[in-house]
């Protein structure tokens, strides 16, 4: 039989040479082009497609580290924690087949959440794709809908071209995932060294600066409006458009209303903050947007959780939507005043051009509406531990300067209603597709891209579940990352729907746990546990004073509900602001 | 504040006509976001182009100008994508061709050349039991002209969908 492989006597000759003389191949000029990028870590996982890519790894330690993670997805979630605490493109690596498509969802989970990452696949050789081949997977095809991009680098001269694209398409613009396919037969093709490469691609200009008459008609808008609100969104993070937010919220004195990815992107003790919009946000966010003139929508998307049902969200407002990604603008509803644009540089332009305002009044009216945030204080007499008075101890212990990682639950709407954060990229979760299992390998990540900065991830008891074997990982590679599990005993966000819209049928949501505190261990990672209010401080004082990871739960009352509560397909006017059986 | 919803069924006929780079996997890249969008396509059509390494798409879908605005918008996010132009407001030229296989017989045969000739359209092969019929119009037009033929017992259909190109204005080249 002839087939195509690589010829073991080279690399057993290879492996006598010495390292200077071994050749060139497409593996090292990913390496390098990587290395141009300012890549410092890679999240991966080998196999047979990219064992000859591995062989050339440890080469690059340490500038290029890799961290071995326990499977693919956490990965790419991992790669994702990464880009969005450092703001850099994230990377993660799989071999093919089965390794390429465990990382579909945290590609999914970088588009829906625009998230810069590069994902990169072993592909079997090119001669045998299309033959079903031993792990032999249309990564490509499978991932069409949920990349930004895709490439199958089919000549090795290709790398340094495709690798620099790549990048420039990941971080770019609206930012996304974009995969790369390498087939074995390019990684082991010889090569020579590449300069670089200058990225040329005609097919792709981001619209950068807004439209100039645009935005003097957003100005004279403001300039007008009685009751305006900022909706301020993702793209602002994105953008690094913080600082013209502020200006433009101090100068016209706006209140500035959050998205959930919108968190931190103007200081939560800001005066011109109002806090968390949509289905769990704040009772007097949301009013203020049902009541405002004007809505002043920057780098978000009207997500179908933000809004609430849409055609009676903010039904009083003109709409301004800033946004740089054109498809956003008209999608999901009409806007009166369209400025396709990067937000820092159409905000900087707007700040210039809206006049000087005192909205006191209308700040005022809405604060009054605002209810006493949950304080850190727990006392024995409470008949169990409240997560909202966890979420804020953790805030307070940490004087709001820790990333915060989530999971995707009741606890993540905790985490985003009283986190308060005071910057952006402080809180780090899986918006658009809500995946369980992202906090503890996002955290992960987080705190490789900035060792210096403590790092929480907040999980429930069912996601962490899910990706809890990365703490084998966070082990190994000695990541100190905090993980707080709120142990409810229930997939607590399902079991609440189902107690408010399904009768209180319970169906599959109690759910069993190991001992979290023995787990740990096993990991051989410190593991505390608060049952009781009093307990609560003494943990979390005593994880923070622990140099290196360590793993805390908290038995949290186990029916406690998320309010206030836009009920799925109603408007977000019509809250469930408190427990109804709690009112009666 | 209006929300923007999609409506499927919408009737209006519309026409993105598209220039996309030549490269492997364009078209899947086009028609999976046509579907994942659920944009009502009635067809799709791809052939070389004026401009060399490019080709031109000509896709025919329903729906309001919201939609059709929408259509374009994610088109444009491909990076293959070069240049989409609606021409539905335009005024245009729009063909497609169809090769039909007939039932016929010696009684028959003469009546469905007949028939070809009203329509302008040519007898491309000629068998014993069966004709094709090769016919190039608008869309409505050669769905007349399959009505006519029915009653003889079509055997066979193959329609590219439509292409289309606005017309020329004074003083183009
Ligand atoms: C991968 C995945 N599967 C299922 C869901 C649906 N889901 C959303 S929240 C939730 C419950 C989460 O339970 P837990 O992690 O204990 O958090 P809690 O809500 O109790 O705080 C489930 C099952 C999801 N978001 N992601
Ligand atoms: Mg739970």
């Amino acid at each position: 039989m002839s087939s195509a492989t690589i010829a073991p006597a080279a690399s057993v000759a290879a492996a006598t040479e010495t390292p200077a003389k071994r050749p060139y191949l497409g593996a090292h000029a990913l390496c390098d082009a990587l290395i141009r990028e300012g890549v410092d870590v890679i999240f991966g996982y080998p196999g047979g497609a990219v064992i000859p890519l591995y062989d050339v790894l440890p080469s690059y330690e340490p500038q290029l580290r890799h961290i071995l993670v326990r499977h693919e997805q956490w990965a790419g979630h991992a790669a994702e924690g990464y880009a969005r605490a450092t703001g850099k493109v994230g990377v993660c690596l799989a071999t093919s087949g089965p390794g390429a498509t465990n990382f579909v969802t945290a590609i999914a989970d970088a588009m829906l959440d625009s998230t810069p990452l590069v994902a990169i696949t072993g592909q079997v050789g090119l001669p045998m794709i299309g033959k079903d081949a031993f792990q032999e997977v249309d990564i490509i095809g499978v991932t069409l809908p949920i990349t930004k991009h895709s490439f199958q680098i089919e000549r090795v001269e290709d790398v340094p071209r495709v690798v620099a694209e790549a990048f420039h398409l990941a971080r770019s613009g609206r930012p996304g995932p974009v995969l790369i396919d390498l087939p074995k037969t390019t990684i082991i093709a010889p090569t020579t060294p590449s300069k670089g490469h200058t990225v040329e691609m005609p097919g792709y200009r981001p619209t950068m600066n807004g439209n100039g008459g645009q935005i003097k008609a957003a100005a004279k808008l403001i300039a007008r409006a009685q009751k305006p609100v900022v909706m301020a969104g993702h793209g602002i993070s994105i953008s690094g458009a913080g600082a013209e937010l502020r200006a433009l919220a101090e100068k016209a004195d706006l209140p500035v209303a959050f998205t959930l990815h919108g968190l931190g992107t103007l200081p939560d003790s800001h005066p011109n903050a109002i806090g968390f919009m949509g289905m769990h946000g704040h009772a007097h966010v949301n009013r203020a947007i049902d009541e405002c003139d004007l809505l002043i929508t920057v780098g978000a998307r009207f997500d179908d959780r933000a809004t609430g049902r849409v055609d009676m969200f903010a039904p009083n407002a003109t709409v301004i939507h800033i946004d740089i990604d054109p498809a956003e603008i008209g999608k999901n509803i009409r806007v009166d005043v369209p400025v396709v644009g990067d937000a820092k540089r159409v905000l900087a332009r707007l700040v210039e051009e809206v006049k000087p305002a005192d909205r006191a009044e209308w700040r005022g009216r809405i604060e009054s509406w605002r209810i006493a945030p949950p304080t850190p204080n727990f006392s024995a007499d409470e008949p169990g531990i409240s997560p909202f008075k966890v979420i804020a101890a953790l805030r307070a212990a940490t004087s709001g300067e820790a990333i915060f990682t989530s999971d995707v639950g009741q606890h993540q709407m905790w985490a985003a209603q009283w986190g308060s954060y005071e910057a952006p990229n402080r809180w780090i979760s899986s918006g658009g597709a809500g995946t369980m299992g992202f906090g503890l390998p996002a955290a992960m990540g987080a705190q490789v891209g900035c060792p210096d900065t403590e790092v929480w991830a907040i999980c429930g008891d069912g996601g962490v579940q899910m990706s809890s074997a990365e703490l084998s990982t966070i082990a190994t590679e000695r990541i100190p990352v905090k993980l707080a599990i709120f142990n409810n005993g229930f997939l607590g966000m399902v079991r609440q729907w189902q107690q408010l819209f399904h009768g209180g049928n319970y169906a599959h949501t109690p759910i069993g746990a190991p001992d979290f505190v023995k787990l740990a261990d096993a990991y051989g990672i410190p593991g505390l546990r608060a049952e009781r209010p009093e307990e609560v401080w003494a943990v979390i004082n005593q994880a923070r004073a622990i140099d290196g990871p360590v793993v805390v739960e908290f038995r949290i009352n186990p029916e406690e509900n998320v309010y206030p509560m836009v009920a799925p397909g109603a408007a977000n006017s019509q809250m469930i602001e408190a427990d109804p059986a709690a009112a009666e | 504040m209006t929300a923007v919803t999609n409506a499927p069924g919408g009737t209006s006929e519309r026409t993105l006509s598209v220039l996309v780079d030549d490269q492997p996997g364009v078209l899947n890249r086009v028609s999976s976001l046509l579907r994942r969008r659920r944009f009502n396509v009635d067809s799709l059509n791809v052939g070389a182009s004026e401009q060399p390494g490019m080709s031109r798409m000509t896709i025919a879908l329903r729906g309001d100008p919201a939609e059709t605005e929408q259509a374009v918008k994610q088109l444009y996010k491909l990076l293959e994508v070069r240049k989409v132009v609606d021409l539905s407001n335009e005024r245009l030229i729009s063909r497609e061709l169809a090769l039909i296989k007939v039932s016929a017989t010696d009684e028959t045969r003469a009546q469905i050349r007949e028939i070809a000739e009203l329509f302008n359209a040519r007898i491309a092969d000629v068998a014993p039991r069966s004709l094709v019929v090769e016919a190039v119009g608008s869309v409505a037009r050669v769905d007349s002209l399959l009505d006519m033929l029915r009653p003889y017992g079509i055997k066979e259909i193959a329609r590219t969908g439509r292409v289309a190109v606005a017309r020329g204005v004074g003083g183009e080249g």
